[in-house]
């Protein structure tokens, strides 16, 4: 029987974006056992909330995140307008739905960047956050914030988008699509990737779901689950269905996440055709008294918000359930059994927040 | 099929040039409302400290007695809430990136505003006399 030993993963590793330690427990280059930890980058934010008050903290919930942070705002404000009974415009829901989608985008086209230079495929890479790049733009066009675009106040949105920028941004559509469809060509086509993505890394569908998978780790492995079917935001009114892959590998992550790319083009084209008029915010007095979970699905998965009140203008507590933490688990599962020169890959196939996922 | 695809967007790029620019050398891209820092203009600041209230990040200090303004770009997250909540406008947000810097200041602004005399009202014995 070989010797174990155990190698260090990280904090620091040029795969990870962010800091997350893996002890990895080998046997000759085969992984048999990991040890997960996390606490690198703790910065107490969910403190913070009572120290700012309820429509401040907004700028701050945004910050929880670098890359999802118009979802984390948004399910904010969303749990803040529940506990407050606000009603918020019809144009604000829409327009809060093309900014989520136009996140899921700009996120998921980086992680594909990031996925193709893990696995060594440089000009993927390039080519992926190329195309991040039109959406970045959009982004700043219509917010002012290429990647914190501070638009979701309580009560509405703090922007409008005129028509003709939304009728601009309708016609590049198809262009980026098919701009899209061929980065799909690669990832799914490419016999080097198939190669080094296939049976890599598997979690079976019940696995997945009784370990509290989130996302596209849950979908990639066959479950049917997106927390957009809830509704919220003006999801109700637009057609959606989840993608999902029955595989359970690296490479059925990855094809839910370019199949996601095509969904949420759809949805900012439906949203911008249904947009009704009207107002984009309803003036809210008042503060929060009571308690509320907020699902919200984000580019990684499903987060939770918690936020409780007392009636007063601070809020005593909140607390933010980020998928990555529930992608953990199915990480520590999917390991065992591959070769170390593997792990990078499959680390990277959840796609990991760090910054969400310890605040 | 993806070598072709691939391979016909690497010519592309080739042709094309790179897709970045060589910052800070060419000005960064920006719309008329890209946050990008904020200035004040200290002739029209009263002095009223709500952007100091309202910054979610305590990046602005004001000193009512002192008449200084003062904003730490370390702390500025470039949100938008002071520039809102200003009700003199006297707060702008740029589209520009302040440039790097190798030390920590905060940059202080001595407000000149001046309050304008109140215009004495006419005395109505004397204007009916």
């Amino acid at each position: 029987m070989p010797e174990r030993i155990v190698v260090p993963f990280g904090p620091q590793h040029p795969v990870l974006p962010e800091p997350i330690h893996l002890d990895l427990v080998l046997e000759d280059e085969t992984v048999v056992d990991v040890v997960p930890s996390i606490g690198y980058i703790h910065r107490g934010l969910e403190k913070l909330v009572t120290k700012r008050e309820y429509p401040e903290f907004v700028h701050v919930a945004e910050r929880i995140c670098g890359i999802c942070s118009f979802m984390h705002g948004m399910a904010y404000v969303q749990g803040i307008e529940a506990i407050m009974d606000v009603e918020v415009p019809d144009r604000a829901r829409y327009l809060r739905t093309i900014w989520a989608e136009c996140s899921r985008l700009h996120s998921h086209l980086l992680w594909l960047g990031l996925f193709a230079d893990a696995m060594g495929f440089e000009n993927l890479f390039m080519r992926s956050w190329q195309l991040r790049e039109s959406v970045l733009d959009v982004l700043e066009d219509t917010t002012g914030g290429r990647v914190i675009q501070g638009t979701c106040k309580v009560g509405g949105v703090r922007r409008d988008i005129k028509g003709e920028k939304l009728s601009d941004i309708q016609k590049t559509l198809p262009e980026f699509e098919q701009q899209c469809r061929d980065l799909t060509d690669v990832f799914l086509n490419d016999e080097s990737v198939k190669y080094r993505l296939g049976g890599l890394g598997v979690i079976g569908k019940s696995e997945a779901y009784d370990l509290g998978a989130a996302g596209p780790t849950l979908r990639g492995s066959g479950v049917d689950w997106d927390a957009r079917c809830l509704g919220y935001a003006a999801y109700a009114d637009l057609d959606f269905k989840p993608v999902s892959h029955p595989a359970g590998d690296c490479y059925a992550r990855c094809a839910v996440r370019l199949g996601e790319l095509f969904t949420s083009i759809d949805l900012i084209n439906q949203a911008v055709e249904k947009m009704p008029e009207g107002p984009i915010d309803v003036k809210v007095t008042g503060a929060p008294d009571g308690e509320y979970f907020c699902r919200v699905e984000q580019p990684r998965g499903e987060v939770v918000h918690y936020l409780k009140g007392d009636g007063t203008k601070h809020l005593t507590r909140a607390r933010v359930r980020t998928p990555t933490l529930a992608n953990i688990p199915p990480l520590v599962k999917m390991l065992p059994g591959c070769q170390l020169a593997d792990v990078p890959v499959i680390v990277l196939s959840i796609d990991p927040c760090i910054s969400c996922t310890e605040r | 099929m993806g070598f072709c695809t691939m391979a016909k967007i690497v010519i592309r790029n080739l042709v094309h040039g790179p897709a970045t620019r060589r910052y800070p050398a060419v000005p960064q891209r920006a719309c008329p409302i890209t946050r990008g820092h904020v200035t004040l203009d200290p002739a029209q600041c009263i002095s009223c400290g709500l952007c100091m209230r309202r910054c979610p990040a305590q990046a602005i200090q004001v000193d009512k007695a002192e008449k200084v303004w003062e904003i730490d770009r370390f702390r500025c997250i470039a949100c938008d809430a002071c520039v809102e909540a200003c009700p003199v406008k006297c707060l702008t947000m740029e589209t520009t990136y302040i440039a790097p810097v190798t030390e920590q200041t905060v940059e202080r602004h001595a407000i000149t505003y001046v309050k304008p005399e109140k215009k004495k009202k006419p005395e109505t014995g004397q204007a009916e006399g």
